[in-house]
């Protein structure tokens, strides 16, 4: 298929949740723009994608994932894990600015050319806060916004003084650019590998307490609050979070948040057994943890789920568990698993897939996820039914997820990125 | 990696001891079995001739991630009182130090023919991971790995209770000290409590217990005059001077003063209450001179009774090895 052929889906269930609609259309693609949603279109010439039984979605926007560039330690590369993305039907990642770091305008560079050149998503890199990530000297933030990066953030690594943070935050707000916080105390944190609670002391693996994210947490919101910053909280792990986060929000506080995947489906049980791909920072938390982020994405205190996409070698996790790199990758299965949550009746199917589309768009200030006319097209036709054998079809560079090998439900057919096709299937 | 819990892992699909790697989920008639081979064992050390033909014909490899003589040498002099050959690797200061990954290192020994790895590691769960996924059938034995487990010195405690006390039915037991950081701790609640005592006690300042400590299966004390109360046995940890330095407690002398054992606050618990301690004491730390040297002390006990447990788990682990290569099974790589 040419890559900017006129595409007519049929008679797929349009499921749009920014404008709210759910109904069965078709969608015509004409020279790479969504030009017309609507009943019984007819585009002599165009490609024909039968969706009969099939979803249409907004194409998904991950708004955490941390790219493999040389030097990351990670596996693969921007070609292998942007296909593995869109193969599970995303279009636009946020990528952490701990690859590289992402503090110079030739790195940017570096990953929006080795991306377009894959032309399987589209990455938007978040500028280094502070230079080299070292969390004392203030990178260039106004260059990098410049050469395309979002949104500046310091990827959780430690910033050196509540002066520091709130100089960056300062900066970052005389561009109005939104700052990506990762809550977590570093000396809190030191060491640690495993929620600290009953799993951790019976494993004796050393702990990671929940406050050591909402002591963060809580900082940061004063600082915020102090600045004026437009800001976005990735991977809330901990229920003691979600109660400042929803003050805050109801302070009215320009502030938005995520939470992985991995943290609505697992909790420390899973590390059982030393199971080092379970090995994620924040760790994976108490059940009651998970019952309260789960209830958080439902009432909207938890803006947007990501898959905080970690691809990493297999030897970096073939060691005993506190010696394992953390992460695991996630692009693959992040649509599979939101469904998951839907079919446990943990979200509803508007407000989960909103979680993965319009909802992440928004706390990145990006225009995607959504369905709009008039708009290069970005969206992706998924047969919800069918389950996917991730064990035949698994396409990122990192084999480093529990469900390296599971069947789950949710086969994209086609995913198109920005007018382009980036995904099909027979 | 995702590694089959613990009790399946040590156990063949007959249930017999194959790795010994944590006294959790272990049966209780396993643990028995370990203690009454160990007593046929304690005999030979009395022996002229202190050897018995076992493991002839077998090499054990202790591999010791972290230093430790004293570990070491009871490992190494069980293994010859068995009949085996024994080969030392201080891997501390060899290989993996020249960057040689832990998979690797493990790999060379196999093809070396091992048939068993004695493994102390700064790590928590790394014989797991050693038993697991790099060499299912030579027999790893845990010789302590990061705060997680020592299940070899939990059952020489074990034996020890059960020589002077007959038995586990109706017994208090109290482990004092640093339980957080502690290995030895965690495995002994788990034996204490398959082998049927009645309470485990563990008492410490809160610096130094675990989060949810509860969890492990005991209740949890800060005040030693509570919680030597009536109790049968006590168990001192040894206190590590690091401590001191990562903010945990302020001095020896203000631990010792609340939580150190002398004959005073030894009153609490039973009169024929026995102290134990797996060594090497802090005297003055966590213990006074006068209860280690003191007529209720059986610290020295321990030791004798070491080597015979150490002989009893490894033979066992070997025989389990053995009946599963028996049936030609590579069962559980």
């Amino acid at each position: 298929m040419a890559a900017k052929a006129n595409i007519l889906i049929r008679k797929g269930r349009v499921i749009d949740p920014a404008s709210g609609r759910d109904d069965v259309a078709d969608l015509l693609i004409e020279n790479g723009r969504l030009t017309r949603i609507g009943a019984s279109l007819d585009a002599p010439g165009a490609d024909i994608i039968e969706a009969d039984g099939h979803w249409v979605l907004p194409g998904l926007v991950d708004a955490c994932v941390h790219l493999s560039l040389p030097g990351s330690g990670r596996t693969g590369d921007i070609a292998s894990e942007t296909r593995a993305a869109a193969a599970g039907g995303i279009t636009h990642m946020a990528a952490q600015p701990d690859c590289g770091p992402v503090d110079s305008t030739a790195v940017v560079r570096l990953i929006r050319e080795q991306a377009g050149q894959a032309g399987f998503a589209r990455i938007m890199p978040i500028a280094a806060m502070t230079q080299g990530l070292q969390g004392e000297q203030l990178a260039e933030m106004a260059t990098l916004a410049k050469a395309g990066c979002i949104a500046a953030g310091n990827a959780g690594r430690r910033i050196a003084s509540a002066l520091v943070l709130k100089r960056c935050l300062e900066y970052a707000a005389t561009f109005d650019m939104p700052v990506m916080f990762r809550p977590q105390d570093s000396a809190l944190s030191a060491g640690g590998c495993a929620h600290e609670g009953p799993v951790a002391t019976r494993l004796g693996l050393p702990g990671i307490p929940a406050i050591a994210e909402s002591v963060d947490l809580s900082r940061d919101l004063l600082l915020v609050e102090a600045t004026g910053v437009r800001a976005h909280f990735q991977q809330i792990s901990s229920r003691q979070s979600l109660r400042l986060l929803r003050e805050a929000k109801q302070q009215g506080l320009p502030v938005t948040a995520d939470v992985s995947i991995q943290h609505l489906l697992l909790d420390e049980s899973a590390l059982e057994g030393f199971n080092s791909y379970c090995h994620v920072i924040p760790p994976l938390r108490s059940a009651q943890d998970r019952e309260a982020l789960l209830e958080a994405v439902a009432d909207g205190t938890i803006d947007a789920i990501c898959s905080q996409h970690t691809p990493i070698g297999s030897s970096s996790k073939a060691a005993p568990f506190p010696a394992t790199r953390p992460g695991m990758a996630g692009v693959d299965t992040l649509l599979s698993l939101v469904l998951e949550l839907v079919d446990e009746g943990k979200l509803s199917l508007t407000r989960a897939l909103d979680a993965v589309t319009a909802a992440p768009a928004r706390c990145l200030g990006i225009q995607a996820g959504q369905l709009e006319t008039g708009r290069p097209a970005s969206l992706c036709v998924v047969d919800a039914q069918s389950r996917k054998d991730y064990g035949e079809h698994w396409l990122s560079a990192g084999n480093n997820s529990p469900w390296r090998r599971a069947v789950l439900k949710g086969n994209v057919k086609l995913t198109v990125c920005q007018g382009k096709v980036s995904w099909l299937t027979d | 990696m995702t590694l089959a819990p613990s009790s399946r892992v040590q156990l063949t699909d007959d249930g017999k001891l194959r790795h010994f790697l944590t006294t959790e989920h272990l049966p209780r008639p396993l643990l028995e079995d370990i203690l009454d081979t160990a007593a046929s064992f304690v005999d030979v050390g009395g022996r002229s001739i202190k050897k018995v033909p076992l493991l002839r014909g077998k090499t054990v490899v202790n591999l010791f991630f972290e230093s430790s003589t004293r570990t070491r040498s009871t490992f190494e002099l069980a293994a010859q009182r068995l009949s085996a050959d024994v080969l030392n690797l201080d891997i501390a200061k060899s290989a993996t130090s020249k960057g040689e990954t832990l998979l690797d290192t493990l790999r060379n020994l196999e093809a070396m023919a091992a048939d068993m790895f004695v493994v102390r590691h700064q790590d928590s769960g790394a014989p797991f991971f050693i038993a697991n996924e790099v060499t299912p059938n030579v027999a790893v034995i845990n010789a302590g790995d990061g705060r997680h487990a020592h299940p070899t010195q939990a059952m020489l405690d074990m034996y020890t209770i059960r020589h002077y006390k007959g038995g586990f039915a109706g017994l208090k037991v109290a482990i004092v000290g640093d339980i957080l950081h502690s290995r030895v701790a965690r495995s002994q609640v788990h034996a204490l409590n398959t082998l049927g005592a009645e309470e485990v006690r563990l008492i410490g300042p809160k610096t130094l217990l675990p989060v949810d400590a509860e969890a492990l299966g005991a209740t949890v004390f800060t005040d030693m005059a509570q919680g030597l109360k009536e109790v049968d046995v006590v168990i001192m940890l040894r206190l590590q001077k690091e401590r001191m330095d990562s903010a945990l407690l302020p001095s020896e002398g203000e631990f010792f003063r609340l939580y150190g054992l002398n004959n005073d606050k030894l009153q609490f618990a039973k009169e024929d209450a026995i102290v134990m301690h797996p060594g090497p004491i802090n005297r003055g730390v966590e213990i006074a001179s006068e209860v280690a040297d003191g007529p209720r002390s059986v610290i020295l006990n321990q030791v004798t009774f070491g080597i015979a447990v150490r002989m009893a788990v490894m033979s066992m682990a070997i025989s389990g090895q053995d009946s599963v290569a028996a049936q030609g099974g590579a069962h559980g790589s």
